[in-house]
């Protein structure tokens, strides 16, 4: 089939397909729910197939989503059959598809690295990361906001689950911080949206978006007061400066591919805030306009400064990669808080880059950090862990079943060439050094800032303060992670050790290299990545089509009901 | 009435933060628990139209269906869904305080002894 009859066989799934997304994880979860823990094998299976089938499911949405030249390039599906202020209403446009994509193949790599070795240090590792895609895909498809308090609530409580997983001292204080921090931003959260529905008297954010022009001047404040309370609650989920003091701890403390998952966790709040904040505060919002993107700008910045900083002083790796989530996030805040169609459309291209990077860095720094302890294990109070079923502790060293050797234990060559050269692509993008993606994005977001309306445009617009440190901080933290990560790179694959090769496991290697060759296809197709994202930044600047789909979105008529005899 | 409510929030989102701000882990959960009860009475007291005293949303034959007449449903079935995810949370905080009490030995936050006996008052 060519591409467009694949394109309009998935225009004939649609608006169903995009439910796929949420209820796929949903029963594959409750399905594993049934099956008894020793069924390790089984469960590996069900979540990876569920994973790849989540993947083509993401990459037809986005396929849909992206055609050119159609007008009506958004879902909207309303899974009670009510119209929309009344009813829930769930909206697929290119930026959910993108972060759909996003989330299903990192989470892909993240549980094929996870088969090798991990899976099986505690227990209901599966259907919480199962859940845990589910809670993603929602909040990334929902267009209600109390149905984004929900899928938050479950993607954060799959979290803990997974956080925790593994179990050992380090990880339940981490866990204790980290679930405190959470429940009370939740409790933000509640207060921004009610108050929100107090002053409009609806949570469609389409609905939203039509009402919030036509707050009285009287009520005002208290609409930003809500707008603001709303936003801390995504800010923390962010890790904006100074409520990320959670995330290192966290994230650091966590199961290599856990941490890499959880990169995804704080480009939600990033998500979230770009959906909203264009939605209500966009330039149509009248009194409102741009309400609040000085705030993001600064604390942006802060944040950039904060995780750059961070990585200088970094010891472990684990917290070199925390710290980089937080200097992506910061990055990206900021720039979403000028509120300029091309600078979005830059950091669109920039975010799934610097995620992955982020990502690639957690799995690596737990082979790196296997091979410098020769094999051992780091954390030593494993036997506390109360979690753990007794039938399970022998499997979680390293003596695997002899049929598992064939199949996983196979050594990759010349493993400390690939870590080395995986760790320096890594550095690359983070730092965003030519010639990779976080270049191009970099680069990307540097020129939109400095030439606001397109290049070549000459828009009479001088760039203030804010646009001159936001270039500077790029630039500046750009050369900080290049010293931390260069530091770290040095100290281990460049000193002289007396070190064995470190063996790696091909389903180890295979999905770190799958996140780097993504970077690199990134970087190739940039072109059609940034026309992807200018159409994804003009249709978010311009809300009108967004509000107006997702309001006039008809229910099916109910069948005639026979009139009984 | 506004003032009688308003006041009872504002004791519990007060003795909420102050608990949440202690370093005992059970003083934690119980400020977590504040916390939440007065939101709930938040979102209650954010119906259209305010508190809505003495009317239900049921509707009734005769009486014009407007929210003059009737209680906003929306806030209760939003309160709904709140206690019931604040409970599942509050549960699973539980077992991740245990779990930190039993592998610690001690119920502060950070899992260690305080040096200052006074801070553990």
């Amino acid at each position: 089939m060519s591409q467009a009859q694949w394109i309009d066989t998935i225009a004939g799934l649609m608006p169903h397909l995009m439910l796929a997304p949420i209820v796929l994880p949903l029963l594959t979860a409750a399905l594993m729910l049934l099956l008894r823990e020793e069924q390790q094998r089984l469960k590996l299976a069900l979540n990876l197939l569920s994973t790849l089938l989540g993947l083509a499911i993401a990459v037809a949405l986005l396929a849909w989503s992206a055609r050119a030249g159609s007008p009506a390039t958004l879902g909207v599906y309303l899974p009670g059959n009510w119209p929309a202020p009344f009813g829930i209403v769930l909206a697929l446009d290119r930026l959910s598809a993108l972060m759909l994509v996003l989330t299903s193949f990192v989470a892909l790599a993240s549980i094929v690295f996870a088969s090798s070795r991990w899976h099986r240090a505690g227990v209901h590792y599966h259907p919480l990361f199962q859940f845990q895609l589910m809670g993603l895909a929602g909040a990334f498809l929902t267009a209600d906001l109390f149905n984004l308090f929900v899928f938050f609530e479950i993607m954060l409580a799959a979290s803990y689950g997974l956080l925790l997983h593994g179990s050992g001292r380090a990880r339940v204080q981490a866990g204790l911080h980290y679930i405190a921090i959470n429940l009370a931003a939740s409790s933000l959260f509640l207060i921004g949206v009610s108050m929100l529905y107090g002053l409009t008297g609806t949570l469609n954010m389409a609905d939203l978006a039509r009402a919030i022009p036509q707050v009285a001047a009287g009520d005002r404040g208290l609409l930003h007061a809500a707008a603001g309370i709303l936003a801390t609650a995504f800010l923390i989920k962010a890790a904006v400066w100074p409520l990320n003091l959670w995330l290192v701890p966290a994230y650091s403390a966590a199961t290599a591919p856990v941490g890499a998952l959880f990169a995804l966790l704080t480009k939600v709040g990033v998500y979230t805030l770009l959906r909203l904040w264009t939605l209500m505060f966009g330039s149509e919002a009248g009194a409102s306009a741009l309400f609040g993107g000085a705030w993001l700008i600064g604390g942006g910045m802060l944040t950039m400064a904060f995780g750059a900083i961070g990585m200088l002083g970094s010891q472990r790796i684990t917290h070199l990669a925390s710290f980089a989530a937080v200097l992506s996030s910061g990055t990206l805040l900021a720039a979403v808080g000028f509120g300029q169609t091309e600078l979005t459309a830059a950091l669109l291209y920039y975010l799934p880059s610097s995620t992955m990077a982020v990502s690639t860095l957690f799995l690596l720094s737990d082979l790196i950090e296997r091979w410098r302890n020769d094999g051992t294990r780091t954390d030593s109070d494993d036997e506390d862990a109360p979690f753990l079923n007794p039938e399970l502790l022998p499997t979680q060293g390293m003596n695997l079943d002899d049929d598992e050797e064939v199949l996983i234990g196979r050594v990759i060559p010349a493993a400390a060439a690939f870590l080395g050269l995986s760790f320096m692509v890594c550095t690359l993008v983070i730092t965003g050094l030519p010639p990779l993606s976080g270049f191009v994005g970099k680069f990307a977001m540097l020129t939109a800032l400095l030439n606001p309306l397109g290049l070549g445009t000459s828009s009479g617009m001088r760039l203030g303060a804010p646009g001159w440190s936001l270039l500077a901080l790029m630039i500046g933290t750009g050369l900080l992670a290049l010293i931390a990560l260069t530091r770290t790179g040095m100290r281990h694959f460049w000193a002289a050790h007396d070190r064995t090769t470190p063996r790696l496991r091909v389903l180890e290697g295979l999905p770190i290299a799958a996140l780097l060759a993504a970077c690199v296809a990134l970087t190739v197709q940039a072109a059609a990545v940034m026309n992807f994202t200018q159409a994804t930044a003009n249709a978010l600047h311009a809300p009108g089509t967004y509000v107006r789909a997702v309001m006039e979105a008809a229910p099916i008529a109910a069948p005639l009901v026979k009139e009984a005899p | 009435m506004e003032i009688v409510l308003a006041l009872a929030i504002g004791v519990l989102t007060g003795s909420g933060v102050w608990l949440l701000l202690r370093p005992r882990t059970f003083q934690i959960i119980m400020g977590l628990s504040l916390l939440s009860y007065a939101v709930n009475l938040f979102i209650f007291s954010m119906g259209r139209l305010g508190l809505a005293l003495g009317k239900v949303p049921v509707l009734v034959d005769g009486v014009p269906q407007d929210l003059q007449h009737y209680a906003d449903p929306l806030p209760q079935a939003l309160v709904l869904t709140a206690i019931v995810i604040g409970f599942a949370m509050t549960a699973l905080f539980l077992v991740v305080l245990l779990a930190s009490r039993g592998m610690s030995g001690t119920d502060h936050v950070d899992g260690s002894h305080s040096r200052d006996r006074q801070e553990m008052l």
